[in-house]
């Protein structure tokens, strides 16, 4: 029994010494007065002095012991604040709008609060080059690929209820500035034919889109000079534009609410494994995973290989190089691992114009059979014009000035065209941005590498990612936590279709 | 005795005056806080739980408001589309007129109706009245089938928006006359989408308080609709009476 109660008072003590300083000081102040008159007497404070200081040494020591047990990011280096941590699930490469939203459906599929986690690379956190901020930032459902139709339709349900999905607790509801305003597509007499077929997929699929002869076209928009035009389609529902920056950091928001983690670097290298696999045809084929990722810290020497057991390649148009890390495309020709990922940067001008005599609040999207766009930018008179330039004519991606040349031989005169009103203009400034452009058949790359276990592929939409992202960011997520899609059904868009040289092309009519 | 009785007394003064002392310096851990700064005190240390019990709350308005605007396929199946919509017009608290009828019905304050509209299985919409309900984008699916919708009135609807305006071509053929006054959701990128109701010939918009230069819009809309008689009351279009009495200035245009 006195054991036992030896035992007791032992714990007591024991308990009272692994105490922290909050609990004690706690302590005191329910017995505020009583303490006071001990306050008095001159040797207890010295003795209490001593104890604390000990106490603080103990605690400090405790808490030092526990940083270093393995499994904590302790190290004995002092490092830089900003380095990512030494392991994590999942690194999303690419920190664009569809990199944040593949981290935001990621976290929102977790079954449990931390059941993932996922860090972001963004080597850019100024977005000064990214393709998401500066596209045109319009959403259309007129594609004629059905995959291409369910991503934008899911992808306006999105945005219609973003503040659902986006909405932080405390902070302000994200306004998308969403522009409801159709795009108009003009067809010439050859490509009807193609729009008419487009247009009964888009209706099967579920778009809002009706088609206008020429003379109903006149109706309509009075300002649209209507000669060469021998069909047009125009989306009643689901289409504008929005602010692209404002969804960029809709998510991000939400994800970092959510416990993703961004850093700010670049992915150098790749630390992976290679086994050597007999396919049934015989063939050798070099299957590799990759085990850790190098992020090189920004303007300095430092970087940190972060182990992971999943990568996402987001990086837009930089994502063919990354995959090169990997040696694909490096390899002997005709091999699997011969074929590169067939994305790269394509550079595309987009003009602002000022017209004060231009069409009024319900210009459309307007996108001529010439592949002249443009469209409304504000309610002054203000408009966005630009037109892709032919493959033979691609300009150089190595920075990203704008060729204004490029606005008076190619885009005026097409747009002077097909709106009289246009003839009388100024341009008023321009920016140049990337595609991450898919040169094989412009669409975009979603699933797992067949070589690469491990890396998953969001990349190559050509235009349309960002306006495809909410979509593309949930197919992903179910793909790495779920196996497979569950909602939309990207399987034509995985790799085999690059490695089968089997081209999943939009039937376009520019 | 006497002087163990004042070493007593000094010491219980000085107790005393460090007590106020303390107090001064420490006088949250001393006096006992006011109940509901202690709570929200205590609050700030739960956070995840207080964000997770306001998630709640906001999921539950949201499946609410879901089940208000859910598609009644089941009255549909068995009534017809005429008498579904009437239904989820009258238990939104909206009104509605049949085509060719005078009679309005209307649901009272507290939500109740009378059954007689469902003597009128096979009369279409004419004009609907949903003002001050919480009819929304997915609710719309239950006014779909009416193509001969001439009226429709949405003042100061919460959650009607630019999807909303956008999803209106529905009604692009018939609908002449459109009420979005006192919608706080309205902006301008969902007024462009009000394009497509080329027969609209009565427009609403006063007191939009999503749009920013309301003159301008007037304007634009004016242009985009030139067959429209457009009512734009409640906003305030002079910069300099800004400040001032702030007088309304009333609109009425046509072109």
């Amino acid at each position: 029994m006195t054991a036992w109660r030896w035992l007791h008072v032992k714990v007591r003590a024991a308990g009272g010494l692994l105490t922290s300083r909050g609990l004690r000081h706690g302590h005191t102040r329910l017995n505020g007065p009583l303490m006071l008159c001990q306050n008095l007497s001159t040797a207890r404070p010295l003795r209490n002095d001593f104890f604390k200081d000990l106490e603080a040494q103990l605690a400090a020591m405790r808490r030092k012991a526990a940083e270093a047990l393995p499994g904590s990011s302790w190290s004995p280096v002092k490092h830089h604040s900003n380095l990512p941590p030494e392991r994590t699930d999942i690194v999303i490469v690419g920190g664009g709008v569809v990199g944040w939203s593949i981290a935001y459906w990621l976290k929102q599929k977790e079954l449990i609060r931390g059941g993932v986690q996922v860090l972001v690379v963004e080597k850019d956190p100024t977005y000064s080059q990214a393709s998401t901020v500066l596209s045109a930032g319009g959403i259309r459902q007129q594609f004629s690929l059905p995959e291409n139709i369910h991503l934008s339709l899911a992808s306006a349900d999105f945005m219609r209820n973003i503040n659902e999905h986006l909405g932080v607790l405390d902070e302000d509801p994200v306004d998308l500035q969403f522009n409801q305003s159709g795009y108009l597509f003009l067809a010439s007499e050859e490509v009807a034919h193609i729009m008419e077929e487009n247009y009964s997929t888009q209706r099967y699929a579920g778009a809002k889109v009706s088609l206008f002869s020429p003379t109903q076209l006149k109706e309509r928009f009075p300002w649209i000079n209507t000669e060469g035009v021998a069909l047009a389609s125009y989306g009643l529902e689901n289409e504008g534009w929005f602010d692209p920056w404002t969804l960029l950091n809709a998510f991000k928001r939400k994800a970092l609410s959510m416990g993703v983690i961004q850093c700010c670097g670049e992915v150098t290298n790749f630390r992976y494994t290679t086994n050597v696999v007999t396919a049934t045809d015989g063939e050798q084929l070099d299957m590799s995973r990759i085990k850790s990722v190098r992020v090189q810290m920004p303007n300095s020497l430092e970087y940190q290989p972060v182990e992971c057991a999943i990568v996402v390649n987001a990086a837009g148009a930089f994502s063919g190089k990354l995959a090169e890390m990997l040696g694909i495309g490096l390899g002997p020709k005709n091999s699997m691992k011969g074929i590169p990922v067939p994305v790269e940067p394509r550079k595309r001008y987009v003009f602002v114009v000022h017209c004060p005599d231009g069409p009024g609040l319900d210009t459309p999207f307007l996108i001529d059979y010439s592949g002249v766009y443009c469209r409304r930018e504000g309610l002054g008179g203000n408009y966005i014009a630009g037109a892709s330039p032919e493959e033979a004519e691609e300009p150089d991606t190595s920075n990203l000035e704008v060729d204004y040349q490029f606005f008076e031989d190619k885009v005026w005169p097409a747009l002077a065209h097909r709106v009289p009103a246009f003839e009388k203009l100024k341009v008023t400034s321009a920016w140049a941005g990337f595609y991450d452009y898919n040169t094989f058949d412009q669409n975009g790359i979603i699933g797992v590498h067949p070589l690469i276990n491990n890396m998953y592929f969001a990349t190559g939409f050509s235009g349309h990612g960002l306006q495809h992202s909410p979509a593309v960011g949930r197919a992903l997520a179910e793909l790495i936590l779920e196996g497979n899609f569950k909602t939309v059904d990207l399987s034509n868009f995985s790799f085999r279709r690059i490695l089968a040289q089997e081209p999943v092309l939009e039937r376009n009519i520019v | 005795m006497a002087a163990s009785l004042a070493s007593l007394h000094r010491c219980c003064q000085r107790s005393a005056l460090l007590l106020v002392a303390r107090r001064q310096a420490f006088s949250s851990s001393s006096s006992p806080l006011p109940l509901h700064k202690r709570l929200l005190l205590s609050l700030t240390q739960r956070f995840y739980d207080v964000e997770m019990v306001l998630g709640w709350r906001f999921q539950r308005t949201r499946n609410k408001l879901r089940k208000k605007n859910a598609y009644y396929s089941y009255t549909e199946k068995y009534y017809g589309p005429n008498i579904a919509s009437a239904y989820y017009i009258l238990s939104l608290r909206g009104g509605f007129r049949y085509f060719g009828q005078s009679e309005w019905f209307h649901a009272d304050q507290r939500g109740k109706f009378s059954w007689d509209f469902l003597n009128y299985k096979d009369l279409p919409l004419e004009e609907v009245d949903m003002s001050y309900t919480v009819i929304n984008y997915t609710g719309l699916v239950n006014l779909e089938k009416h193509r001969s919708l001439r009226t429709l009135k949405l003042k100061g609807c919460p959650e009607v928006d630019d999807w909303f305006l956008a999803r209106l071509h529905i009604f692009q053929d018939s609908l002449e006359e459109l009420d979005i006054s006192h919608c706080p959701r309205i902006t301008t990128g969902g007024l462009a989408a009000l394009r497509n109701l080329k027969g609209l010939k009565r427009l609403n918009v006063s007191s939009l308080s999503g749009i920013s230069n309301p003159g301008l819009v007037v304007i634009l809309l004016e242009e985009m609709l030139p067959h429209c008689l457009i009512t734009a009351t409640g906003y305030n279009y002079n910069m300099w009476q800004a400040e001032g009495e702030g007088k309304e200035e009333q609109r009425q245009r046509q072109r």
